[in-house]
């Protein structure tokens, strides 16, 4: 039978650099090895060697050379590993002299850890935060990413995988062997408290969500006051502070622009948002709608006001039913209403006042999000999942008593929705729970 | 040379041979049932008794494709009863003890009166085989019988061996020979066969039982038939009687567990856990000192009873010990002693949803060889074995009973997906559509099936045409019939005063209402029988359910619809590990539905699949039977 390919692919950082890392995962990677190197190190140490092209025996590189065999390996296949001196030309020259090799090929995104899934080395949601690990930017997005890798939601999800599975049996049992006498009646009792103790855990970690998903996606604080009060410039002026700025990313003027901070580790996402007044033309309309539609879904309001202008409460502007922080913008024009001083006096234009909103924002973000070290349920993905699991479990709980086999059913539901997280709930492992507690067999 | 030919033939004729003949030639094959002697068709070998939980739901099946095993069940009968009868409607399940002669007499005078079935006695030998296709069997006294396809339901058989104490005796059955050479046969043409062991307890002799102070179990009064052809049971009903171990028993069992094949060593393969050997029990539940055993009449003028709870295959001595430790037998008279029975099965993984072997072409496995156990198990797979096979023979395509709509397809569908482990016995629990597959919908769910696979006559036709009308009607009258949240609570109903007007059905739905309360407030649904109001109750009270699990069913049907074809080379495939592709290559699904429910088989690898199978989709695109 015709193996897998073998892939290969840079695996660590942009080029130049003091060290370049090439890996491989496949059954020829052990191939690979022996004619580059002239022969497979010993599994696991690390072994200097030199490098030649095996077509015309010319020198690549001198490196470092690792063997991993399978299935003992990040990937379960086969891995081996080069490491190199960090030139553009050394690693492009050997990427093309292992493409020369029949069944070697050079890895699509994330292969490597799709082939790891595939072989069972990560759950789904392992392989999600893998995937976050890689891409994180802040230092909380880092530990929340490296503990939902190391299996952080998998361990939660296999408490409730038993729970489930827990209660599915003895419903089974009491369902499917009511006639022997050691099942009965008696299986039913504890099926409460089984179902009870599961859904606790889950709206627990589901509590957490809004936190997961915020360190992950990054706190929303949408700037937000009627137009010409210096919403852009104020984000400019945060944008070109000394703080952490991450990226950038720019919309229309009519929509918004979007700068992304790191604040004591969380990301906080600094969204500027077109003026909202009574709708002068149809595209000012539709960006004011979106707007108050981002002010719905903000974690903050930076609410901007002019200074200098009289505050007039007719044309006072909604910002939404969320916390709100209220910057007086221009102080160094002067005041005009002096007898209104809540919230922090700045001015984008010189600078004025910015420190204090920033130690606002960070006091935010620490109160809110900072207390824990990020939540197990860190995707929407798997907040709508837990979510239909404590749906279910919730009916299950009101149909044990009068209907049984609907408990079951809605059981059967919660474990379809653990299945879809992270694995997969067996019937005969239900009833394997079944045979090992009861007796059963006239 | 004696030389005979027949579209069909059906080697055993238990329960699953017996199906399997009757629906061969039901569908119109020329068909011959081998079997040693004609006197032992429909033999009950274990216990005396049809259906049960998931059981009775394979028995209301097998009627609803107008297979026997329901009608006889009604004329053999002797003690009825409804199992979970105060639980929902969707997990009760008919059973019954059964007279074990009026059971035989009334199977084989159903297999006589069988068109185009000819029972032929001998001993099946060997299969005819050229190029892996069957063609028909040899008889030991040289006979040969040629078919277009060919049944094997060997139950116990096949290189059979009973153990009693560390007493070993080759045996299909007590004082029957087993088979040898068609184990053999299916070996050579690399069918992979594994061992299985199953047990039965002592028979005793009713005579000497003492029955004045043990507890008493009546059946349903009146029985409810597991036929619907079946207008009332005529039979004479008795009651059961229970008794129990005793920790003196169980003292002498432990005594003597060296003794014991299953725990010296003679005996390596796996029982069911769900039937476990007394002496098992005891071994794995050390905390109880007692479990319930029912002693079960075998016959109406028979005074053999059936301790049902203590399979063993202990010494004799350490039997009658442990019985003699019972109340109620202190001075009983074993006349059969228990034993234990190892035998050959075929992995089941070998066959096709149609229960042909996927290596041997024409040659249909149903019963105890697939690695079931149970006699409801074996006829479901012998009717659907018997159909295919007949269809085969006549040109056909092959037909599949799938997880959505029948309880045979889920068991089928477990047995050539997971293979098994242990025997196979039915749950309702094994069926995820489990609200939709009840005992009062199987003739709705299969006999228009069945009619249109010619497996289902006129008598069974006209009766399904006149209930499913009669239960439409219900269903629109109920539907048409609407009253208002505050009209409802004047007629003394109560429902959430929400201003939404509901439906006879929707009212239905309510735990606290029911026909009854709708009949006085509509006197027109006076006209709608108890069979049709029972019924519609049923749908009314899972209606939620029952919809949901029609779009979880309809998903399902989806992933069935995309079929794979069997010689597909898995080694071409792109982006599957080498250990999924060893089991789909083994496995050889036939859809991707199919490919799903193997252990093992990732998300990723499934839509690695689905992509390979869209790229030719003119071959492989929506063929929903046949492969």
């Amino acid at each position: 039978m015709r193996g897998k390919d073998t892939i290969f692919a840079l695996s660590s950082g942009a080029l130049p650099a003091g060290i370049a890392v090439v890996r491989s995962s496949g059954p020829a990677s052990g191939a690979l090895v022996a004619a580059l190197a002239g022969r497979v190190p010993q599994a696991r140490l690390a072994e200097l060697a030199t490098l030649r092209d095996p077509a015309t025996g010319e020198e690549i590189d001198r490196g470092l050379l690792l063997f991993f065999p399978g299935p003992a390996s990040v990937t379960g296949e086969d891995v081996a590993e080069f490491h190199l001196h960090g030139g553009r030309a050394v690693v492009a020259r050997l990427l093309a002299v292992l493409s020369s090799v029949a069944g070697c090929r050079m890895a699509e995104a994330g292969e490597f850890t799709r082939r790891a899934f595939d072989n069972g080395k990560l759950d789904l949601t392992e392989a999600e935060g893998l995937a976050d690990l890689i891409d994180s930017e802040t230092e909380g997005q880092r530990k929340q990413a490296l503990r939902q890798m190391s299996g952080a939601l998998r361990l939660r999800a296999e408490g409730w995988r038993a729970g489930v599975l827990e209660a599915m049996a003895l419903i089974a049992a009491d369902l499917d062997f009511s006639d022997e006498d050691d099942v009965g009646e008696k299986a039913a009792v504890g099926v409460r408290a089984v179902i009870m103790a599961v859904l606790g855990d889950v709206e627990e970690a589901l509590s957490s969500s809004r936190i997961g998903e915020r360190i992950r996606d990054g706190v929303r604080v949408v700037i937000a006051g009627a137009p010409n009060v210096g919403k852009s410039s104020l984000l400019n002026r945060l944008a070109g502070r000394d703080v952490a700025i991450v990226s950038r990313i720019a919309g229309t003027t009519r929509d918004a622009i979007e700068v992304r901070l790191d604040i004591g580790g969380v990301p906080v996402d600094l969204v500027d948002t077109a003026g909202i007044r009574e709708a002068g033309d149809e595209i000012e309309a539709e960006g004011i709608r979106r707007s108050r539609a981002r002010m719905e879904d903000a974690d903050l309001v930076l609410h901007v006001i002019d200074a200098t202008a009289e505050r007039d409460a007719a044309a006072a502007v909604d910002v939404g039913s969320g916390p709100v922080l209220l910057v007086r913008n221009k102080i160094d024009l002067g005041e005009v209403a002096p007898g209104v001083r809540e919230g922090f006096g700045i001015s984008a234009a010189t600078g004025e006042g910015l420190d204090q909103v920033i130690a606002a924002l960070g006091r935010f973000v620490s109160e809110t999000y900072g207390t824990r070290e990020g939540g197990v349920v860190t995707r929407e993905r798997q907040r709508r999942l837990v979510g239909d699991l404590a749906v279910a479990l919730r009916a299950a709980l009101g149909r044990l008593d009068d209907m049984p086999e609907l408990a079951a059913e809605e059981l059967r539901r919660a474990a379809q929705a653990i299945g879809r997280l992270t694995g997969t709930i067996d019937v005969e492992e239900m009833l394997g729970t079944i045979f090992g507690r009861f007796c059963i067999g006239k | 040379m004696q030389e005979d030919r027949f579209d069909v033939i059906v080697v055993g004729g238990g329960h699953a041979g017996c199906e399997a003949a009757a629906a061969a030639a039901r569908v119109g094959a020329r068909t011959a049932l081998v079997t040693h002697r004609f006197a032992t068709i429909g033999e009950m070998s274990c216990n005396p008794a049809i259906g049960g939980l998931g059981k009775g739901h394979l028995v209301r099946e097998v009627d609803a494709l107008d297979g026997l095993m329901g009608r006889v069940a009604d004329a053999a009968g002797i003690q009825f009863r409804i199992l979970n009868r105060r639980k929902g409607p969707a997990v009760q399940g008919p059973r019954a003890q059964a007279d074990r002669k009026l059971y035989r007499q009334a199977m084989q005078a159903a297999i006589l009166a069988t068109p185009g079935l000819e029972v032929v006695e001998g001993d099946a030998a060997d299969l005819l085989l050229s190029a892996n296709r069957v063609g028909g069997v040899t008889i030991a006294n040289g006979r040969v019988l040629r078919a277009g396809a060919v049944v094997l339901t060997t139950g116990t058989f096949l290189r059979g061996v009973i153990h009693i104490g560390d007493r070993q005796i080759p045996a299909g059955r007590v004082g029957e020979a087993p088979s040898i050479g068609l184990s053999a046969t299916l070996e050579r043409a690399g069918l992979r066969l594994g061992r299985l062991k199953t047990g039965t307890p002592p028979r005793l002799d009713g005579k000497t039982i003492d029955w004045a102070g043990l507890d008493v179990q009546k059946g349903d009064d009146p029985p409810v038939p597991f036929s619907m052809l079946t207008r009332a049971i005529t039979t004479p009903q008795i009651v059961c009687h229970i008794t129990r171990t005793t920790a003196a028993g169980h003292d002498l069992i432990r005594t003597n567990l060296a003794r014991a094949p299953i725990y010296s060593g003679q005996i390596g393969s796996r029982g069911p856990r769900y039937c476990p050997s007394i002496e098992d029990k005891v071994v794995r539940f050390a905390d109880r000192d007692s479990h319930q055993v029912f002693l079960e009449p075998e016959g109406l003028d028979d005074d053999t009873v059936y301790p049902n709870g203590i399979s063993t295959s202990l010494p004799e001595d350490v039997q009658e010990g442990l019985v003699r430790a019972m109340p109620g037998l202190e001075k009983v008279r074993i006349l059969r002693p228990g034993y234990a029975i190892e035998y050959d099965h075929v992995d089941p993984t070998e066959l096709y949803p149609s229960l042909e072997t996927k290596k041997l072409a024409g040659l249909f496995l149903a019963g105890q060889i697939n690695g079931t156990t149970g006699y409801e198990e074996a006829a479901a797979q012998g009717l659907v074995a018997g159909v295919n096979a007949a269809r085969l023979a006549g040109g056909g395509d092959a037909v599949e009973f799938d997880r959505t709509t029948s309880y045979l397809g889920v068991m089928i569908d477990d047995l050539v997906t997971k293979g098994i482990s242990e025997p196979y016995r039915m749950f309702t629990s094994r069926a995820e559509f489990r609200l939709s597959l009840r005992t009062d919908n199987a003739d709705i769910r299969l006999t228009p099936v069945g009619d249109r696979l010619g497996c289902v006559r006129s008598e069974r036709r006209a009766h399904f045409d006149s209930r499913s009308k009669r239960i439409d009607m219900a269903r629109e009258l109920l539907r048409s019939l609407r009253m208002s949240p505050s009209e409802a609570a004047r007629r003394g109903l109560s429902v959430n005063q929400d201003g939404v007007v509901r439906s006879g059905f929707d009212l239905l739905g309510y735990a606290d209402i029911g026909f009854d309360d709708l009949r006085r407030v509509w006197p027109e649904l006076g006209t709608i029988d108890e069979d049709a109001a029972t019924f519609v109750a049923t749908e009314a009270r899972y209606a939620v359910y029952l919809d949901r699990q029609a779009s979880d069913a309809e998903a399902l049907k989806r992933d069935e619809d995309l079929r794979l074809p069997v010689d597909l080379d898995y080694a071409a495939i792109g982006g599957l590990s080498n250990e999924v592709r060893g089991k789909l290559a083994s496995a050889r699904p036939v859809s991707i539905g199919h490919a799903a429910r193997i252990d093992g088989i990732t998300p990723a690898a499934l839509t690695a699949l689905l992509a390979h199978v869209r790229k030719r989709p003119d071959r492989f695109g929506s063929e929903a039977d046949g492969r």
